[in-house]
């Protein structure tokens, strides 16, 4: 593999057991190209800020490697830490503290000289400059998560964590942020961001990780997720109430409205035949008309409960199965 | 070396002294200057002198000791244990920073304002004695041994406290008894002979005893023992720092 081709972050086979006995992370393996935005799903107690700890230094990893730029985080510690800008999930910030001396001390901790100009255009990009005098305290929950970012990217990073960006802030905040994002994204800054937000991840990711147990489900590209798991669906509106469905479309596993004014006919949009044609002219055959038709999708969202459900059910059944033995 | 991030810490951290000037500086000033008035002036007065010195001369290496011992253990405390408070701990451990490095920032900011203040405490002295200094060369070396070693047990101390209580019962229950016991304020002579030998497993007094030879040249213990033990609490204070982060020890889970 050349340099083009190696990958700006690769986890292989980390695992994260806690002196509890817990098992946070069990096994993950996975590569990051540079310039990717890459979303992590995953309920709570999945495993997503274990994760993100255990590449930044804060968590040890209890097995497996991960490399940053083909550092190894543990052997090359300073090299890789340097690269890595992390964003935590809390607003953990010294409240009395001015805003531009908590990033200039952001940016001396992690090794670069002091760099008046890019502190300036950090603050301005983030909307702080004219905060940069302001203790910390005097700050909205808002302008400390912007400020949190700024003190992630005051050392220039080239890899950005950004631990739930959003949680808890507003529609237009969390637009600013997704805006923010794809800036640093241009600019060759690799982004892994965890989320609950499933609008955020279909918004500006380029792939999509779904962790749930400590283990990654899947991480796939967010187009070719959506179409090799996404199910679409073809909605008739009759132009008479059907009372129940005749038996020449019974074999399309068609479902009907309460009203009987709607048939809904479920899909999948990889396979050869999707079976609408033969729909189409079975309905016509039995005389049913339709005033209107529409096709709809299934979400990320609804992609990501199914995932989530689907391995939670493999975890009881292989749980349950071992009881049983 | 990380030398901006070594610097940064030390910044921050004198940064945040000056921010709380009347609780590192003026307080201390302020309490010391009580203690002259009255133990050197007002009883002092009525009290014969020690070894040739006069009481309120005789104190003042002992209250020198008390505010570099209480307020090195407070400041590198207060400074480790705070980020881990408020959670910005993150930022320290996710750093390309080594122990030593953070050690340097942390221990060298709390010891140089410990430093600062024994010379502060020193000047006010001066306002209500006639000091004098046989060896100021030792006597700083004490000064900065005594708040490098005490500085690191404080920094210890942060990292082992997960609450404020624990982290004020070193300084009130062990460190300020000890001082008090260890002849800040009197001459172990002065002790029936069974607590002179008690006396001596009290590891302040070393510490007392040598800073008073300095400006003095009378001694509990020959002056070079007392050293010895700086140097040997120094040593192990720092072994234990670089155990706790070898092993994360409440630091990374």
């Amino acid at each position: 593999m050349n340099a083009v081709d190696e990958p700006i972050l690769r986890v292989s086979n980390l695992s994260k057991t806690y002196a509890g006995g817990f098992e946070a992370l069990k096994d993950i393996s996975l590569e990051i190209q540079k310039g990717e935005i890459i979303a992590l799903l995953g309920p709570n107690g999945a495993g997503k800020t274990t994760l993100i700890s255990a590449i930044c230094g804060i968590v040890r990893p209890s097995s497996g490697q991960v490399t940053v730029a083909g550092f190894d985080i543990a052997r090359d510690y300073r090299k890789t830490r340097a690269l890595i800008g992390l964003v935590p999930q809390e607003l953990t910030t010294d409240s009395f503290e001015s805003v531009y001396n908590t990033v200039a001390f952001s940016r001396g901790l992690f090794g670069r000289a002091p760099n008046h100009a890019h502190l300036e255009k950090v603050l301005k990009d983030l909307s702080l400059w004219d905060k940069k005098d302001n203790k910390i305290i005097t700050l909205s929950g808002g302008m400390k998560r912007r400020l949190l970012i700024a003190k992630a990217l005051a050392h220039e990073p080239r890899v950005l964590f950004l631990d739930e960006p959003t949680a808890g802030v507003d529609v237009s905040l969390r637009k600013d942020m997704w805006k923010i994002v794809k800036e640093l994204r241009e600019s060759g800054v690799t982004i892994i961001l965890t989320t609950h937000y499933i609008e955020e991840a279909e918004e500006i990711a380029d792939r999509v990780g779904v962790i749930n147990n400590g283990e990654i489900i899947l991480i796939e590209s967010k187009t070719a997720l959506m179409q090799k798991l996404g199910k679409k669906q073809l909605i008739l509106d009759l132009s008479e109430s059907l009372s129940a469905l005749p038996a020449a479309i019974n074999r399309h596993d068609l479902a009907i409205s309460d009203d009987g004014m709607k048939l809904t006919y479920t899909f999948d949009t990889q396979s050869e035949r999707t079976g609408i044609t033969a729909l189409l002219d079975d309905l016509k055959a039995a005389g049913i008309q339709f005033r209107d038709l529409n096709t709809t999708q299934s979400s990320l969202e609804e992609i990501f409960v199914n995932l989530v459900d689907e391995s939670s059910e493999k975890n009881s059944a292989a749980v349950n199965g071992a009881a049983a033995e | 070396m990380n030398l901006h991030g070594v610097m940064a810490i030390y910044r921050f951290e004198m940064s945040r002294t000056r921010r709380t000037l009347i609780q590192s500086i003026v307080a201390p000033v302020i309490t010391t200057s009580l203690y002259f008035i009255v133990f050197g002036a007002a009883i002092g007065s009525r009290i014969q002198e020690v070894g040739g010195v006069s009481y309120g001369a005789f104190i003042v290496p002992g209250l020198i000791m008390l505010n570099l011992l209480t307020n090195s253990i407070s400041n590198a405390s207060f400074g480790i244990y705070f980020p881990k408070f408020v959670g910005t701990v993150y930022e320290l451990l996710s750093a390309p920073i080594s122990t030593f490095e953070v050690v340097l920032g942390y221990v060298g900011a709390a010891a140089t304002k410990s430093i600062m203040l024994g010379f502060i405490i020193l000047a006010t002295a001066a306002l209500f004695i006639d000091l004098q200094i046989a060896h100021p060369i030792i006597m700083l070396a004490f000064i900065v041994l005594t708040a490098l070693s005490f500085s690191l047990l404080g920094f210890i101390l942060g990292i082992w406290a997960d609450n404020f209580e624990k982290l004020s019962v070193v300084p009130m229950l062990v460190i300020t008894p000890l001082v008090f016991l260890g002849g800040s304020f009197y001459s172990t002579e002065m002790l029936p002979p069974f607590w002179q030998t008690v006396s001596l497993m009290n590891p302040v007094l070393y510490l007392v005893s040598g800073l008073r030879w300095s400006f003095y040249e009378i001694a509990e213990v020959n002056v070079w023992v007392s050293l010895g033990s700086v140097l040997m609490f120094l040593l192990i204070c720092f072994s234990i720092v670089v155990w706790m982060f070898k092993t994360g020890y409440k630091l990374r889970s």
